[in-house]
């Protein structure tokens, strides 16, 4: 992975706009970006941000590679969809948002441990293995993703939680043994394996 | 001329009949008007009344009347006899809409009115019927002084609209500012690509028009007259050729602020440190293809740097936005994005401004891939083949740096005004006083002079602030403050090429105005119309020269005998000569230190111990009239206590007024001007301002008479102030009850 980060850097030396424009889900809109600032004052998080989209476009032009793609700003997006729908210029703000953050995870330069991405990680590994998400085991890997003693902790404190939803039917403690899938998880593999090929293409990773 | 007979007419429609004793006005009219004429009607301004009017002036041969009924400034148009001199008493605005309702305030209404009608008789007896300037004359015909971009659209448009046009360009050929661009910001849709400038085709019809004549490599060497009737020696290559105007258009534009004087971004250290017309030259040599730098280098990296010796709060550069350069650098940048996309492009910018339909243009800009970066340029220098340009990032809140092959920095403009008025006048003085350097800078400086006037007040227009020629910002941008000629485009204020044509547009239709007003003896703006003008008696004159200095217009020359002189067609009729007078010897037919001053004596002044004061309010009849008059309008109330008498301008009050006012018994004397100073909303620019001066000087002639000095005080009222103005009559009422009657009752 660190591979794709070397490559990615032989190939745009040291224009990161380029990079993000042609590599990062509507990355083209940054240079669009009139800093007007109204995205950093609409985001409901705005101020836990280290940097806000606003200066992440700002950072991206002035070629903030490292900076940008190290930061776990990006990640910190609720897609609440202020910023989206207050932006003067129009910027698909919280798309971006996820574009650089899923950009920053495919060359590894993403925080880790960030939760956010911890969260989606496991999410998507559920998801992807059998066309359905685990909603058991998925809780569970959340659970313990901070060590055993952690995860005891935390099945403790939601066991009444956990009781009641499978009283009410909600939660089917067989999950834990395989659990359902879609009618043909191997088609899925295969669609999820041609889309990221077409991605890659379309993106110019070589691995 | 005939006999004067007077007559009054009393109305009492629009409730005047029912709160007012209108019978009693009536004779108030008779025995005291001394009208030889009283007629009373319900409905004064409807068909049959006015037909009543008409019939006394065609019938009765009356000659003056006094029209007891709404404020001057309402039914102008029903009361409208063009032929007789016309006073109006205000009795609705200024009696019962103002004052408090009921029977406890009857007797206060009643005086207030009956001295209304008093004052309007009294003033139509002083009056005479303005029969228009005597000195009128009829050239049509206009001059545009330069063949850039500004003057030609005038000249163009004027042409279109039937007048004769002569051209004055300094240049060999026309074009000015527009001819050195390689392109223009867009005007038209879809404001996304530079456009041509449309010269060549714009030239080609003005070279060609039947109407316009065009000198080019000329100058002006001398310009003298009035509206109507200015003569213009033309300096070409053959000598000098006299041409006859009727008005003038000066469209004499900018040129760039100096490079060198901005060392330490660059200028005039670095050849890779230009300005904005140098890239322009650039741009033209490079026709389309890669740009190349002086040296034949091809550019790959260029920064622009805004407000280069602009915006600058130091007071070394100049303090004012130019208002195109934002916009100028978003086109040259497309520049070289057009000719190669590779090339790195950076505007730097602390506020980027893009009025009009520029945020198209901007965001076009931004498509191409240029660069805009927030930040604060504070050094360029030169560094290896190119510059380094260190700056402070303003949203990432750093110092950092760029290396570039060009820079090119966005200096403003600086008008071509002319000779500084305020710089002249001084010199002069010390001239005429004998002193041989005054006199060697005078020469000087007239070399600068662009329309060589021979005014008394100097050779060209005065200039507003920051070397701009006049204009009167907030109430009539176009206008000047020397009669018949206006400034347009960046001459007048920084502009781009788009408002430059508009400018020059409004220009023209301003220069048209003015000379067919003047052809008809008749006001220019803002009393546009007027047919009265300054009437002087030069056997009374002491050659003080206070009317020659102090009118605004520039309108007094002096005769070889230095009795001032007169030029009515560059007269705005403000009458603050009439003011500044202190023999009073100028006056206008229907407007002189009598007209006011005999309203001022012709009320009926109760006596010290009548717990009635009697104060007089002279209000500017522009702003503080009108405010008043809406005061009543809008039911503000204030006291029953004041008389008020419209003036022109405060300009035109003459400090006798307020002197015999306070002899004859009035308890206080308010005066409410426009506000005057830097923001000023006086119409005559000058006139409130030089009447806060003289009202200044007050206080001596009031301890003299061993007044008060709250006896007299000033106001800047603005037209929207009608609430306001109650207030500060009621205050002002209250305080001069506070301080007591004036002793100076009964003493005549
Ligand atoms: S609101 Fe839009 S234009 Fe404004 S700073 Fe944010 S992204 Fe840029
Ligand atoms: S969508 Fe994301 S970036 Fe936009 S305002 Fe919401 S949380 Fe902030
Ligand atoms: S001061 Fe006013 S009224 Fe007098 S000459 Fe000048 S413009 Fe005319």
């Amino acid at each position: 992975m660190t591979n794709a980060n070397q490559q990615a850097v032989a190939l745009y030396s040291n224009d990161f706009l380029r990079e993000v424009e042609e590599r990062v889900e509507e990355g083209e809109w940054v240079k669009m970006c009139m800093q007007c600032g109204v995205c950093a004052g609409s985001c409901p998080l705005g101020n836990a941000w280290q940097h806000t989209p606003q200066k992440l476009f700002m950072m991206i032009r002035a070629g903030k590679r490292e900076e940008v793609l190290t930061s776990d700003s990006m990640w910190m997006c609720t897609s609440c969809y202020n910023c989206i729908v207050r932006c003067p210029r129009k910027l698909p703000i919280t798309h971006i948002m996820h574009g650089l953050a899923n950009y920053a995870h495919r060359l590894n330069l993403a925080p880790k441990g960030q939760p956010t991405r911890e969260v989606a990680r496991l999410f998507w590994n559920s998801l992807a293995k059998t066309g359905r998400v685990n909603e058991l085991k998925f809780s569970l890997a959340m659970y313990f993703k901070d060590g055993i003693v952690q995860g005891i902790k935390n099945a403790m404190a939601m066991q009444s939680i956990g009781l009641a939803l499978v009283m009410t039917k909600r939660l089917n403690p067989m999950e834990l043994f395989g659990g359902h899938k879609c009618k043909d998880p191997g088609s899925l593999h295969k669609m999820i394996a041609k889309a990221r090929e077409i991605e890659d293409r379309k993106k110019g990773f070589t691995s | 001329m005939a006999e004067m007979k007077t007559a009054a007419y009393i109305c009492s429609g629009c409730e005047l009949g029912n709160r007012l004793d209108v019978a009693q006005l009536s004779k108030i009219a008779q025995k005291e008007g001394k009208m030889a004429l009283v007629r009373e009607h319900a409905f004064l301004c409807n068909e049959e009344g006015v037909q009543m009017i008409r019939d006394d002036i065609e019938k009765e041969a009356v000659t003056h009347i006094c029209i007891a009924a709404c404020s001057r400034r309402s039914k102008t148009e029903a009361f409208h006899f063009p032929t007789v001199a016309i006073s109006r008493a205000n009795l609705r605005e200024g009696v019962i809409w103002g004052i408090a309702e009921g029977e406890q305030h009857d007797e206060v209404r009643q005086e207030m009115a009956g001295d209304y009608v008093r004052m309007g008789c009294a003033e139509v007896k002083k009056m005479t019927l303005p029969l228009g300037n005597p000195n009128h004359a009829h050239n049509k015909r206009l001059l545009v002084v330069g063949g850039g971009m500004s003057g030609m659209t005038s000249a163009l448009e004027a042409a279109e609209a039937g007048y004769d046009i002569v051209i004055v360009e300094k240049e060999a050929q026309l074009g000015g500012w527009a001819a050195k661009l390689w392109k223009r910001v867009p005007f038209k849709q879809p404001f996304a690509e530079p456009q041509d400038t449309g010269l060549a085709e714009l030239a080609g019809k003005v070279s060609s028009h039947p109407r316009i004549s065009v000198y080019l490599s000329s100058t002006i060497a001398e310009t003298s007259g009035a509206p109507g009737r200015f003569s213009v020696q033309v300096k070409g290559a053959a000598g000098i050729t006299t041409e006859e105007v009727g008005g003038i258009v000066q469209a004499t534009g900018f040129t760039t602020y100096d490079i060198n004087k901005l060392p330490e971004l660059g200028g005039g250290k670095s050849a890779n440190v230009i300005d904005q017309a140098g890239m322009e030259a650039l741009a033209r040599t490079a026709n389309g293809a890669a740009i190349k730098r002086a040296d034949g280098k091809e550019v790959k990296s260029v920064v622009f740097v805004q407000c280069a010796g602009q915006r600058d709060e130091s007071g070394t550069h100049l303090p004012y936005c130019s208002g195109h350069c934002c916009a100028t650098s978003v086109k040259q940048a497309m520049y070289f994005k057009d000719a190669n996309p590779q090339v790195d492009t950076v505007v730097m910018y602390t506020d980027l401004r893009l009025p009009g339909m520029g945020e198209d243009f901007y965001r076009s800009a931004q498509q191409k891939g240029v660069i805009f970066t927030k930040g604060k340029v504070s050094t360029v220098a030169a560094s290896g083949d190119g510059c380094e340009v260190k700056f402070r990032d303003l949203i990432l809140d750093e110092d950092t740096a760029l290396n570039a092959d060009l820079v090119v920095l966005a200096t403003g403009q600086v008008p071509t005004a002319g000779v500084n008025l305020e710089a002249w006048n001084p010199i002069v003085t010390a001239a005429e006083g004998g002193s041989a350097e005054a006199k060697q800078q005078r020469v000087e400086m007239q070399k600068t002079s662009v329309l060589n006037l021979n005014y008394r007040q100097g050779p060209d227009m005065p200039q507003l602030k920051n070397g701009f020629n006049d204009s009167h910002f907030i109430c009539f941008p176009y206008e000047t403050r020397r009669t018949g000629i206006y400034a347009a485009g960046p001459v007048r204020r920084p502009m781009d090429m788009l408002q430059a044509t508009e400018d020059a547009t409004g220009a023209a239709l301003k220069a048209i105005q003015t000379v067919e007003n003047a052809s008809l003896g008749r006001a220019a703006h803002p009393r546009s119309g007027d047919l009265s003008y300054p009437i002087v008696r030069l056997e009374g004159c002491t050659q003080c020269k206070r009317c020659t200095v102090e009118c605004p217009f520039g309108a007094i020359d002096e005769d070889e005998r230095r009795f001032p002189q007169f030029n009515e067609s560059r007269c705005r009729r403000c009458g603050t000569c009439m003011g500044a007078c202190p023999v009073r010897v100028i006056s206008f037919e229907n407007y002189s230190v009598d007209t006011v001053g005999n309203q001022i004596k012709s009320i009926d002044m109760p006596d010290e111990f009548s717990e009635k004061p009697r104060i007089l309010i002279l209000a500017c009849e522009n702003d503080a009239y009108p405010a008043l008059d809406m005061a009543g309008l809008q039911h503000h109330v204030y006291s029953a206590f004041v008389r008020a008498i419209p003036v022109r301008c405060m300009g035109s009050v003459n400090t006798i007024w307020i002197t015999d006012a306070l002899n004859s018994g009035y308890d206080g004397v308010m005066t409410m001007g426009c506000k005057h100073g830097d923001n000023y909303q006086c119409h005559f620019v000058k006139g409130s301002e030089l009447a806060n001066y003289r009202l200044s000087k007050i206080e001596d002639n009031l301890k003299q008479m061993g007044l008060e000095k709250e006896r007299v005080i000033s106001h800047e009222v603005a037209i929207t102030d009608s609430a306001r103005v109650a207030e500060l009559i009621n205050d002002y009422v209250a305080k001069i009850q506070e301080i007591g009657m004036s002793p100076m009752k009964g003493f005549n």
